[in-house]
């Protein structure tokens, strides 16, 4: 072993933050210094708000972790630990993280190597237990046990709806047909969502073995992942994860000896957010427009090219070779009696620790934004936290003890969907929240159901108009019709969840939709068309910078004098407000 | 129109005879120019025997393609959840004011720059985030935008 190793996080957000230039600055350091260095990257370790994030253990002591540091300290913590220098290390020591504290209070299956491995080398994931999941179902287990063994661990598809994996399984395999395709589901699209990117990017190989082990239950021979295009990183490590697989015998014809054949493709999405729904996504693998049709025939009857074909989303498979190594016993040791194992949540919004945690099922919600979360970001309370993107909803914060299992999340009227979890707090308006929603589904709807297509779009009318003020009260009573109309009359789950976001904002937070409509306010002070900014002439030392910044030029003054912003061309954008160093704007 | 395109030949030769291809096919003809064009689309349908209709509907569908031509570099703002309440609303505005857009304007008159609004590109945890190409700057405010775009001019 080197006298020092070293781990930088290089998943896409890690580089976002800057551990490219952390890397090359190693990089640099190791090409004219020469030391005794291992240096390799890995995925995401799920601290996201600690991005750059490196770890450093040298010989015969513990790991180091240090977060948002920049490549001049990276350099400096490195000679610390070569020379045991005390002043240089005391120089960084503000940027160790008590990592423990927060990974402590997670389980971790779905994310057990991500964040640990390289996830381009396979040979890291062999050493961890790779492929063992699929050497024992293939040479020690039936195709019907290995389907047995899923359905007792009580695995439910984690892309959303909470289906029974392994029944699903056992549809496909039942299908008959001499042609069947197994298909991985990485379309992730909800805003506020990146567990399987962060899955994808960090450890590739745990989705490729769960797809081979399904693959190899149902009787498929040929797989596809359909991956989003906004994921460059994540198709990146999937090709090569795929050709490093192909080359030891993983994947591809006689796989391990077995005489089991089993082909993997990679097919990269062109941005639809309803291909995520499982007949939509299908028609784009083939190459046409992304509409869902009509079920049954479900995908295990008639799929891919009319032939049975089994979907599962990234977290799904990603859970398969552990349960397999491990036993179905022990996952369903975790979490409630009808949600076992755990989930991973995409933390972030106005939360300390925004990043990946997974944590058992049966987990009340405050225990994940509070302890493993860190609370939130400022001093500004809490008020809500959004579940399951545009089909969920705004769980406020009397339900905060509400437990993360299907059921319980569906009766807040949010539901469980595929992990994002963003914190809000008094700022956020939310009928604003609601109308960002709706504006995402209107924008997203193919357009085959009328009022999927048309009911939505007359909603966000309306929530356009409640936002600017010029709301009746009879609004209110529209949007419950139009939400009911839309949720009975829509073929897809996009249309048929579409009005969540409304619904639950207007089950928890009517008030703030009426303060809008008759006091013609906007309480969280977010909307734009009923807020007005004001200079403050005792405080405005003339420095300009508004003026400068206003987008609409609508700041006028001489340099030095007080300045004036014209409420007529004002609007409200608040760019003057972050801008002004002497609180000299004021919102009202 | 019946002018020889071998760049568009040589794609089309590359996904001959494989099943499910007209996205992937497409996304690399738009790689030659940016966009895509009519007369791209035109050749294609002749050249594959795919119905212009169908085509259309493709390109039509999908954001990724884009039927105008685009900037040299293309800038995303992201409009996911988190980026949404940490103030994208902000970023965009001053990119716009940065890029000297109007209103309803996506590409700069120079031809550098693209402006869109792209769902959520999964690096939350940094809201508000941009996209530059393939580059992904993150933890913006309005004040940063200048120094981000400036590097791309």
């Amino acid at each position: 072993m080197s006298q020092l190793m070293i781990k930088v996080g290089m998943a896409s957000c890690g580089v976002a933050a800057g551990a490219g230039d952390v890397w090359k600055a190693i990089e640099e350091y190791m090409a004219n210094n020469a030391p005794d260095v291992t240096l390799e990257k890995t995925g995401c370790i799920g601290m996201c708000s600690y991005e750059p994030l490196v770890e450093m253990k040298s010989a015969g002591k513990d790991m180091i972790t240090y977060g948002n540091i920049t490549a001049e300290e990276v350099i400096t913590a490195i000679e610390a630990h070569l020379n045991n220098d005390a002043e240089k290390l005391e120089s960084v020591a503000k940027r160790i993280i008590p990592r423990v504290e927060t990974l402590d209070k997670q389980s971790r299956i779905v994310l057990r190597n991500t964040g640990i491995i390289d996830p381009t080398s396979i040979d890291e994931y062999l050493a961890n237990d790779g492929y063992k999941a699929l050497e024992k179902a293939l040479k020690n287990m039936t195709r019907e046990q290995v389907i047995d063994e899923i359905k007792a661990s009580g695995l439910r598809g984690r892309g959303g709806a909470g289906f029974p994996t392994g029944l699903k399984w056992q549809f496909a395999y039942q299908a008959k047909d001499d042609k069947k395709y197994i298909v991985c589901n990485a379309d992730e699209g909800d805003p506020g969502a990146f567990m399987d990117r962060s899955v994808l990017e960090g450890d590739p190989h745990s989705v490729i073995e769960g797809m081979i082990i399904g693959a190899y239950a149902i009787g498929a021979d040929e797989g596809y992942i359909y991956c989003r295009a906004e994921y460059p990183m994540a198709i990146r490590h999937l090709l090569i994860a795929l050709e490093a697989a192909e080359k030891l015998g993983y994947l591809g014809k006689n796989i391990m000896g077995t005489g089991y054949n089993f082909e993997l493709h990679i097919k990269e999405g062109a941005g639809a957010f309803v291909c995520g729904e499982e007949t939509a996504l299908m028609a784009s693998i083939e190459g046409k427009r992304g509409m869902p049709r009509i079920r049954p025939p479900f995908p295990a009857q008639s799929g891919l090219w009319g032939h049975p074909t089994n979907i599962n989303n990234v977290e799904t498979f990603a859970n398969i070779a552990w349960i397999i190594n491990n036993g179905a016993a022990k996952y369903a040791s975790l979490g409630t009696e009808k949600s076992k194992g755990t989930k991973v949540f995409a933390l972030a919004g106005k939360i300390k620790h925004a990043g990946l945690v997974e944590v058992p099922m049966g987990t009340p919600l405050r225990d994940v934004i509070y302890e493993v979360g860190g609370g939130m970001l400022t001093e500004k309370p809490f008020k809500a936290v959004q579940l399951g993107g545009p089909s969920g909803g705004c769980v406020p914060k009397e339900l905060l003890d509400t437990i993360v299992d299907y059921d319980s999340i569906t009766k807040t009227g949010a539901i469980m969907g595929s992990g994002g979890m963003v914190v809000m707090d008094e700022s956020t308006c939310m009928v604003d929240i609601a109308k960002f929603f709706l504006n995402f589904t209107q924008n997203e709807s193919c357009g085959k159901c009328t009022f999927c297509r048309v009911g939505t779009k007359r909603m966000l009318e309306i929530l356009q108009r409640i936002t600017e003020g010029k709301g009746e009260m009879e609004d209110i009573d529209k949007l419950y019709e139009l939400s009911e109309n839309i949720r009975k009359t829509s073929l897809c789950g996009l249309g048929q969840t579409a009005p969540n976001p409304v619904l639950t904002t207007l089950r928890y937070f009517k008030h703030e939709y009426i303060a809008h409509i008759q006091d013609k306010k906007c309480p969280a002070g977010a909307c734009q068309a009923l807020i007005k900014f004001e200079i403050d002439p005792d405080k405005c030392v003339g420095c300009t910078l508004c003026a400068r910044r206003c987008p609409v030029n609508a700041i006028t003054g001489t340099v030095k004098q007080p300045h004036v912003i014209d409420q007529d061309a004002c609007i409200g954008c608040g760019a003057c407000e972050a801008a002004c160093k002497f609180g000299a704007v004021i919102k009202s | 129109m019946d002018q020889k395109r071998p760049e568009i030949d040589a794609i089309i030769d590359r996904y001959h005879g494989k099943k499910g291809v007209l996205i992937p096919l497409l996304q690399d003809v738009q790689k030659l120019e940016g966009y895509l064009s009519r007369d791209s689309m035109q050749y294609v349908s002749k050249h594959t025997g795919v119905h212009l209709a169908d085509i259309f509907g493709v390109a039509t569908f999908y954001t990724m393609f884009r039927l105008k031509p685009q900037g040299k570099h293309v800038v995303r703002v992201c409009k996911g959840t988190a980026c949404h309440v940490s103030g994208a609303n902000l970023i965009t505005e001053a990119i716009r004011s940065e890029l000297g857009l109007k209103k309803d304007e996506d590409t700069t008159d120079d031809g550098n720059f693209t402006l869109m609004e792209v769902a959520c590109l999964g690096c939350c945890s940094l809201a508000p985030v941009i996209m530059v190409d393939d580059t992904t700057h993150g933890k913006l405010t309005p004040d940063k935008v200048g120094g981000v775009l400036a590097k791309y001019k």
